[in-house]
């Protein structure tokens, strides 16, 4: 089946963030995933994570400009959780590790790799944050992941002015790189 | 310029907070300065880890939140597995030839045994004393009065002779529970009791004299199956010297104990089951044994007779075989044993407040 121009716009707006793309996609997928990971000697919560993984994966691809989707977005999904559910099934050495198969399914062990990397790189930044330790945990937190102002950082926590706030995001940051980058070299 | 100025003009410089100028000379001390320019790639690769960290996080708390709403808005349902679940693994491909080879090793095994306990002379006795409890008449009386206490109303008809007891607790919320199988030795009539001293009448389903494993399901209108069972069940060995705890009613009530696991076989070697250091009285046979992280562990069923404190326990790998063969052998029984433990990082006291509602005093009618 070709693919959409429809298609290709909730494909782009994945990488957006865009809550309504991410409802659609779920909806439209999510239950082909949870009878293959259900039908193959999984979980409900194995079929949880495995979908979550696979729209991350979907996620970085569309946030790479060069990526061109050739297949449905539900083939890719399925492809990907596919191998990723025998990768799981592989290293718990629950069973011989052939699934039946649900839909067709594409190549997706370059992406995979790269995947893969992703979230290595992730987690080496997620250790360092956990090692961090309070208040510069939050504070990071508030400015780059829940994306609030100075301004608001400061009345929540409590600093007199936009500038002292910035100040101790600073000091964090310079902390958190020293802890980032002995991370990354052991890792 | 010191770590935090430079922190700020880097990053200032990157996110092209820059005004031509500034920028035009921050470059020019770049070019000049190599570690300077080091420290910028150093900073520009942080982040950009930093900036993608976000946005992981971002998208991830996306994804959890539409889960969680189309879970409570009935799009996401559990689903139920469809009879004859078509997995195809090496299991199903050869199981024939499995069951034959199997039944060929067992009428051998089954014919050598049978020819060993005829030649062997009978021991003169058994070192090994089952846990079920006799109950007398004084206790028969203070558990009707705590329930009417409770006021709930003893099912067991009167006149009815309830002579053993044991415990027992959910493997399903649907109802089932397991026991020692030799706590219901001889029932007639089974009615398990909750925590809150209310009696339910419950049914045999299967009875495994080989692993001392009995399954029984409440059959009773009273009964409000639990939304999910707080603890899970684990295959996985567990460590010598590793904490456990049980619950049971050796008495009228409740009964909380803690000891350890002492050795991984149980009697003479048996591998069925583990054996543990604890104290324990008849009337804990058929209790769970929970690890640290509330999981569980095996059923008690024994105490060596010769020895204080050595308690065996049934390994709940066990509970899995036996839950598998029941699923195969009736399509209609739909029991699911969690893994995960939702009581795992909570302290003892607590996990035990939880558990406790699930652990029932199995009260056994003899015919």
């Amino acid at each position: 089946m070709a693919i959409t121009e429809q298609e290709i716009g909730v494909f782009r707006s994945i990488g957006n963030n865009d809550k309504a793309a991410i409802e659609a996609v779920y909806k439209e997928n999510y239950s082909l995933i949870q009878h293959f990971v259900i039908n193959n000697n999984g979980t409900e919560d194995d079929a949880r994570d495995i979908f979550q993984e696979a729209m991350m994966v979907l996620y970085e691809k569309s946030r790479l400009p060069e990526f061109e989707l050739t297949c449905q977005i539900r083939t890719y999904l399925y492809s990907v959780c596919r191998r990723l559910w025998l990768k799981k099934l592989q290293y718990s050495r629950r069973i011989e590790t052939q699934v039946e198969n649900f839909d067709k399914i594409v190549q997706v062990e370059e992406d995979m790799e790269e995947h893969d990397k992703l979230t290595r790189q992730y987690q080496t930044m997620r250790a360092a944050m956990g090692k961090i330790g309070e208040p510069c945990k939050s504070l990071i937190e508030a400015f780059y992941v829940h994306r609030k102002n100075m301004l608001e950082i400061a009345g929540f926590f409590g600093y007199t002015n936009a500038d002292n706030a910035k100040n101790q995001k600073y000091k964090c940051l310079v902390r958190l790189k020293k802890l980032f980058f002995a991370q990354y070299k052991n890792a | 310029m010191d770590q935090l100025q430079l922190a700020e003009i880097v990053e200032r410089y990157l996110t092209g907070e820059m005004n031509a100028e500034e920028k035009q000379a921050f470059e020019e001390m770049r070019k000049n300065n190599p570690e300077l320019d080091q420290t910028v790639v150093e900073y520009h690769f942080f982040l950009e880890e930093m900036e993608r960290y976000g946005q992981v996080r971002r998208f991830k708390s996306a994804l959890y939140d539409t889960h969680h709403t189309m879970q409570e808005s009935g799009e996401i349902k559990e689903l139920q597995l469809k009879t004859g679940t078509r997995i195809i693994n090496m299991w199903n491909k050869y199981r024939r030839v499995v069951a034959v080879a199997a039944s060929i090793a067992g009428v051998t095994a089954l014919f050598i045994s049978g020819m060993m306990t005829l030649f062997t002379p009978k021991s003169p006795f058994r070192d090994i004393e089952e846990l079920r409890r006799k109950v007398s008449n004084l206790e028969k009386q203070s558990s009707s009065q705590r329930a009417e206490f409770n006021k709930f109303r003893t099912k067991i008809a009167p006149g009815s002779d309830v002579k053993f007891g044991g415990t027992s607790f959910m493997i399903d919320p649907k109802g089932y529970l397991v026991t020692s199988s030799h706590v219901l030795k001889g029932a007639k009539k089974v009615y398990v009791q909750s925590i809150q001293g209310e009696d339910f009448l419950a049914d045999i389903v299967y009875q495994d004299a080989n692993t001392d494993i009995a399954v029984i399901k409440i059959n009773d209108r009273d009964f409000e199956s639990p939304k999910q069972l707080p603890y899970g069940f684990t295959r996985n060995q567990t460590d010598l010297s590793e904490a456990v705890y049980t619950l049971g009613y050796p008495k009228d009530e409740i009964v909380y104990n803690e000891g350890y696991l002492s050795a991984k076989t149980g009697l003479e070697g048996d591998t069925m089951s583990c054996q543990i250091t604890i104290s324990a009285n008849p009337g804990n046979s058929g209790g769970p044994v929970f690890n640290k992280n509330g999981e569980v562990i095996g059923i008690l069923n024994a105490r060596q007779a010769s020895a204080n404190g050595v308690v065996f326990a049934t390994k709940s790998k066990n509970i899995f075989h036996l839950v598998e063969t029941l699923k195969e052998a009736d399509k209609d029984i739909n029991i699911r044993l969690r893994n995960a433990s939702s009581i795992r990082n909570i302290n003892r006291t607590q996990q035990v407040k939880k558990v406790q509602d699930h652990v029932y005093m199995v009260k056994v009618v003899l015919g």
